[in-house]
């Protein structure tokens, strides 16, 4: 009697043991700031990772697994970020996930590609959500790197375009944060618009610290002092906000040109003042006519769980059905398996259709140039302001799609 | 001339900022003999309370109450916290002060969160003031102008023209004298305490709006507020007032010059190029205080005004 109960019992206890090995956990890093300055823009994100991986795992999970979405914060130091690395591996991660900072994704991708080389068979994937340094997928690509948003070449091409059009415009100011994604920022901007509008003057081209400055003022003053018709910057996060704010305190009215101009509290700083001002090239166009119903009931869920902020990281929703997606078309969790189904892979996305271009695993989507409007049906910032599509403001995946100079080294 | 006028007026608000929080170091410094290290901690709580409780009452009510709460706060601390750990020597008070910045940081990332809140300028003066070069001015930024002023003026009447203040500078130089004198010189210790927190705290409430009210501010601001007192000498408050000054007006009208390096040195050969002749006078701005600081501490080891050495 004894015995059979016994048995009875190691059977139940291996049979625990089975199925707990078959429905395996994908453990998902997500490296950015969680706290300090910038954690306005990491913790949004990170939802939006938190709240993908649910609902993957609501409709059973990548390949029978459920993914995991564990939060790791780096203080967007790329020093801190290599212990978080490290701590994250360690954890069983075979999938990172970072976006904000350049400087930060400059140092994953180093790190992944050597942890890669000495750890044949525990290799390590880098999905970039948002650093957009152009040299990533280019000079600097690498088979372990894939990003899911559009580079600053390609946004500035956006913005440029658009400059070129508005005949008013004659004097240009150029604004961004010290460091490699800031300069490359610059750079675009000034080699854009000498081929575009060669009559343009660019008034300014400065650099402010990272995530340091307070005050905004003496900066804006500066631009005004310029007599320039319109700014341009890749600034983001807090950078961002206390930048229009400082614009709006001083009465300033000319378009402020921006990556990302929705970084959150931006447009609530800036009020009233931000309507036809405040622009924004991104992925993103929530206001959009003929957006699906499940899109749709995507941005008014995420609005309902996270009441601070917004529907605003569409690339992490992405992120996430594309590993679905390739996951699921390779038949494996494996990260050599799933990079290589990545390559060329398709999804609809809520906005336009996305691909992972093979050559050097930059993403090519449509894109959208947005201001901020009254009367739009899902507003911003607790405000009633929200934005709106400009006209002539859809640029194609094809119009968005730059060259690259990567020379892939893929892995046997 | 209006690069001028906008540094100017933008570095003496900076400045007057500075000088609200530096002076309670100061004050402090001259009667423990140690920097207190969670000096920038009570600015930040004083952004914080002054945010919670605008949201319940108003702006005007936080301007009081969240300075005297610090302050409160702060004499706690030296009543229960200081008084005891001042038997263990220096090193025990700076270690103590120490851990308090941590301590205050992380209940503040408990209690409210680790992203900015949004605490903001009280409607009543959100509005531009005057339009200088086309540049409107914001009424806040002249009332932060005004209530640091008004604060100056008033600290230098308690300490310099009252019977109150007499004894409270006696007591800084020469605590024993004082006590002999029948003064309770742990009790004027404590109030000194508390009074230098509530002007941290003050500079936090009319601050934490102008810039921004996050768990870093702290962090932020310390380094700049140590760079301040001992730059202007150690237990000087006329020293602060001219550092804090200086460092406003300093940084403030960096960012304003457009000049880099090889405009300046060129005449040595440095050429426009180059790694060095390239970085401009404005990216320079955050580093300014602190060459300040290192010059000070080798020519100067005093400081400005200061009249003991460190």
């Amino acid at each position: 009697m004894k015995s059979t109960v016994k048995a009875a019992l190691a059977a139940a206890v291996s049979l625990c043991a089975v199925t707990a090995a078959q429905a395996d956990t994908v453990k998902v890093a997500f490296i950015d700031p969680l706290s300090g300055a910038m954690a306005s823009s990491g913790e949004p994100a990170y939802q939006s990772f938190v709240l993908a991986a649910e609902h993957i795992n609501a409709n059973g999970g990548v390949n029978g697994d459920e993914i995991e979405v564990v939060g790791y914060d780096n203080k967007v130091s790329p020093k801190e970020s290599l212990v978080q690395l490290q701590k994250a591996i360690d954890n069983g991660a075979r999938y990172i996930v970072q976006g904000n900072g350049s400087s930060v994704a400059a140092a994953i991708i180093d790190a992944v590609n050597k942890h890669n080389q000495r750890n044949p068979g525990e290799e390590v994937l880098f999905f970039n959500y948002a650093a957009v340094t152009p040299d990533f997928t280019n000079d600097a690509c690498s088979f372990w790197h894939f990003r899911f948003d559009a580079h600053a070449d390609m946004k500035m091409n956006g913005i440029t375009d658009w400059v070129a059009k508005r005949d008013d415009i004659k004097k240009v100011y150029l604004i961004g944060q010290d460091y490699v994604f800031g300069e490359a920022v610059a750079a675009a901007a000034e080699s854009q618009l000498s081929e575009k509008r060669p009559d343009i003057e660019i008034v300014g081209n400065e650099l402010h610290p990272l995530a340091k400055v307070k005050d905004f003022t003496p900066y804006v003053q500066k631009i005004i002092s310029s007599g320039a018709d319109a700014v341009i910057t890749g600034n983001w996060g807090q950078d961002m906000v206390l930048l229009v704010k400082a614009a709006a305190d001083a009465g300033q009215e000319i378009p402020y040109l921006t990556f990302y101009g929705g970084s959150n509290g931006a447009v609530a700083a800036l009020g009233e003042g931000a309507v036809d001002t405040l622009y924004q090239v991104s992925e993103l166009a929530a206001n959009m006519e003929d957006v699906s119903p499940e899109q749709n009931a995507l941005v008014e869920e995420y609005k309902e769980r996270f009441p601070d902020y917004d529907y605003y990281y569409h690339r992490a929703f992405v992120t996430m059905d594309m590993f679905k997606a390739a996951a699921e078309k390779a038949g494996s969790n494996d990260p050599i398996d799933v990079a290589y189904a990545l390559e060329g892979l398709s999804v609809p996305g809520g906005y336009g259709e996305a691909t992972m271009r093979a050559e050097d695993h930059q993403i090519q989507q449509p894109l959208y140039i947005t201001t901020v409007a009254h009367d739009v049906t899902y507003p911003v910032d607790n405000t009633d302001l929200g934005w709106r599509l400009v006209d002539g403001g859809v640029i194609s995946a094809e119009s968005a799609m730059e060259p690259t100079t990567c020379e892939m080294e893929r892995p046997e | 001339m209006e690069t001028l006028v906008f540094a100017l007026l933008n570095g003496v608000i900076y400045g007057l900022l500075l000088f609200m929080l530096s002076s309670g170091l100061t004050l402090i410094f001259s009667m423990m003999g140690v920097l207190n290290f969670a000096h920038a901690s009570f600015y930040m709580l004083g952004a914080y309370l002054a945010f919670t409780i605008m949201e319940g009452t108003s702006f005007w009510i936080a301007l009081f109450l969240a300075p005297v709460l610090v302050g409160l706060v702060g004499m706690v601390v030296e009543r229960y916290g200081l008084r005891r750990v001042h038997a263990q020597g220096h090193v025990a008070e700076l270690l103590f002060t120490f851990g308090l910045a941590y301590l205050i940081d992380e209940l503040v990332k408990i209690f409210w969160g680790r992203t900015a809140v949004n605490y903001r300028v009280p409607e009543l003066l959100d509005f531009p003031l005057f339009t200088l070069y086309g540049a409107q001015y914001p009424a806040y930024r002249i009332f932060i102008l005004f209530v640091a002023a008004f604060m100056l003026v008033a600290l230098w009447y308690l300490l310099k023209k009252t019977r109150a203040g007499l004894i409270i500078q006696a007591a800084l130089t020469h605590p024993n004298m004082v006590g002999s004198l029948g003064h309770n010189v742990p009790l004027i210790f404590m109030t000194v305490f508390g009074v230098g927190c509530a002007l941290a705290g003050l500079a936090g409430v009319i601050g934490g709006n102008y810039f921004v009210t996050d768990p870093a501010m702290a962090v932020q601001m310390g380094p700049i507020v140590f760079v301040v007192v001992v730059v202007g000498g150690l237990g000087s408050l006329e020293g602060a007032f001219v550092a804090a000054m200086l460092i406003g007006l300093l940084q403030t009208s960096a960012i304003s010059i457009n000049a880099s390096l090889a405009d300046i040195f060129g005449f040595l050969g440095l050429g426009p190029h180059t790694e060095v002749g390239e970085i401009t006078i404005a990216s320079m701005a955050p580093m300014l205080p602190f060459l300040m600081l290192v010059l000070i501490l080798m020519i100067r080891p005093r400081g400005l005004m200061g009249d003991r050495e460190i």
